[in-house]
């Protein structure tokens, strides 16, 4: 009796040992280089991906423009996700991916510590009641881009811009931190910056969406890189990214979904 | 502005030349009595402030100017510490940011060179002009200046380059403001991000020129004087 109990608890535990050895040797480990804005929302997203399939995956978290001079040096990474499709786009033409997809929609949002620009928004900008603007650079930020073309399209950005008042941040970060902090009174940043459950600011102050009309979608893309050793893994995390439970994530986070 | 073909604005340039000077005085203002007090100090505290003194050299710029904007903001501690004595206004986004951000960054550029300088001065000269009865501010302006003028002359040039290459502490308290706090190294960042490749190159070509001749003249003035001194 003793001695069959035995056996069938060895026999059981073997069985174990050998299934947990063909599991580790499945699971695969990919590292995917993501677009800063987005570290927050890829965590969970991440995490959901490897409770469900076993496999890991690390993340290299950099300015977009910063990972994709890293890509085009050899980094050794199996996907990226950028902050614009302009960048995803050059790789696709240097033939270092295939293609890419959007994964997400970002939102503009003005953000004030203490002017009430939930309420109107419009005249205080206009009128110009506050001493700095700040928001992410045009030129380098996807972001900073819709910023301006908000002012653009009221006929404030040449003028607040020859006037020293808009202060621009390297990249959508800084100029959230430029008006968490009261620094600039007012600021342009991501939505998903204030929906950030670890947000500091987000009982603090008022927010304001602009239309969406008034700026051209900003839409992140992201790559499977040809270089990748393991293309399936890679492909099956893109997938989820883009599946029915990556999606609420995302948009808990304040981003739209294609 | 067009410089070999190539259109260039160069008020960066000038913006750029007057922090690192505005700095680089204001450094000798607060350096060489900090260098003085610090290289006399007999004091077992003095290990903790020369670490503090060095700080910027370790911490990564960006975390500098991350607490800088929130020293400097508009309701931080030094903002109302001023508003004590009737300050008005702001701090970050001007020229006084950028010159508070970069004195801080540059301190140990300043303070260590002094402090070797001073620490090297031979006691029996300083006793001899004790001894002769000259005043402290006679024998600090008329003695100990001069001897110690390498490591003056040494760290005001190295805070003066210094000066001029910080990106990081520079654009955070500086907001990248055209025209106001845009210096080169940010017009350089902006280029690049723009894509404007030839602006970037001929700004940094300037840049690395500059840097050089600032070092061979720092490596210059070292030998002269050492030659002299030894």
């Amino acid at each position: 009796m003793l001695e069959k109990t035995l056996k069938t608890s060895l026999a059981t535990a073997l069985l174990g040992v050998s299934l947990l050895a063909s599991a580790l040797a499945q699971a695969e480990t990919i590292t995917v280089a993501i677009a800063a804005n987005f570290t927050k929302t890829i965590e969970e997203v991440g995490a959901a991906w490897e409770a469900k399939t076993g496999h890991d995956v690390r993340f290299s978290f950099g300015p977009s423009g910063k990972l994709l001079a890293q890509i085009q040096n050899g980094a050794p990474f199996d996907g990226y996700f950028s902050a614009d499709t302009r960048r995803p786009q050059i790789l696709v033409d240097s033939g270092e991916a295939l293609d890419f997809f959007v994964y997400a929609k970002g939102q503009l949002a003005l953000y004030s510590e203490k002017l009430p620009v939930d309420e109107n928004a419009e005249t205080i900008l206009a009128n110009g009641d506050f001493r700095h603007l700040a928001m992410a650079n045009p030129k380098a930020a996807p972001y900073g881009l819709a910023a301006r073309q908000v002012l653009e399209k009221r006929g404030l950005y040449r003028m607040l811009r020859d006037e020293g008042r808009i202060v621009q941040g390297e990249s959508i970060s800084q100029a959230f931190q430029f008006a968490a902090t009261g620094n600039a009174q007012l600021g342009f940043v991501a939505l998903s910056q204030l929906r950030d459950p670890e947000s500091p600011v987000k009982a603090r102050g008022q927010v304001w969406m602009p239309p969406t009309e008034d700026y051209e979608p900003i839409q992140q893309g992201a790559l499977v890189l040809t270089r990748s050793e393991h293309p399936e893994v890679v492909e099956d995390f893109m997938a989820f990214v883009q599946g029915r439970e990556a999606a609420e994530i995302i948009q808990k986070f304040g981003y739209d979904t294609p | 502005m067009t410089l070999f073909g190539i259109p260039l604005d160069i008020h960066p340039i000038w913006l750029t030349l007057e922090v690192a000077a505005l700095t680089t005085l204001a450094l000798l203002i607060i350096g060489i009595p900090l260098a003085w007090w610090l290289a006399r100090m007999q004091s077992r505290w003095r290990v903790l402030l020369e670490a503090l003194v060095s700080l910027p050299l370790v911490l990564p710029p960006t975390v500098l100017g991350f607490y800088l904007i929130i020293a400097l903001g508009p309701s931080g501690p030094v903002t109302e510490f001023l508003g004590l004595f009737g300050f008005e206004g702001q701090l970050t986004f001007n020229l006084m940011g950028l010159v508070i951000g970069s004195v801080i960054f540059s301190l140990p550029f300043m303070v260590q060179p002094m402090m070797s300088a001073f620490q090297a001065l031979p006691e029996e000269v300083l006793d001899a002009a004790r001894l002769m009865r000259a005043g402290f501010v006679d024998r600090f302006v008329n003695v100990i200046l001069p001897l110690a003028r390498q490591g003056l002359v040494v760290g005001s040039v190295l805070t003066f380059a210094h000066t001029v290459g910080e990106f990081g502490v520079v654009l955070m308290v500086g907001g990248n403001i055209e025209g106001e706090t845009r210096l080169v190294s940010i017009a350089i960042f902006d280029h690049v991000e723009s894509f404007e490749y030839e602006q970037a190159h001929l700004l940094s070509a300037i840049m690395v020129v500059f840097s050089l001749l600032t070092l061979v003249s720092v490596y210059l003035i070292n030998r002269r004087l050492s030659a002299r001194l030894g």
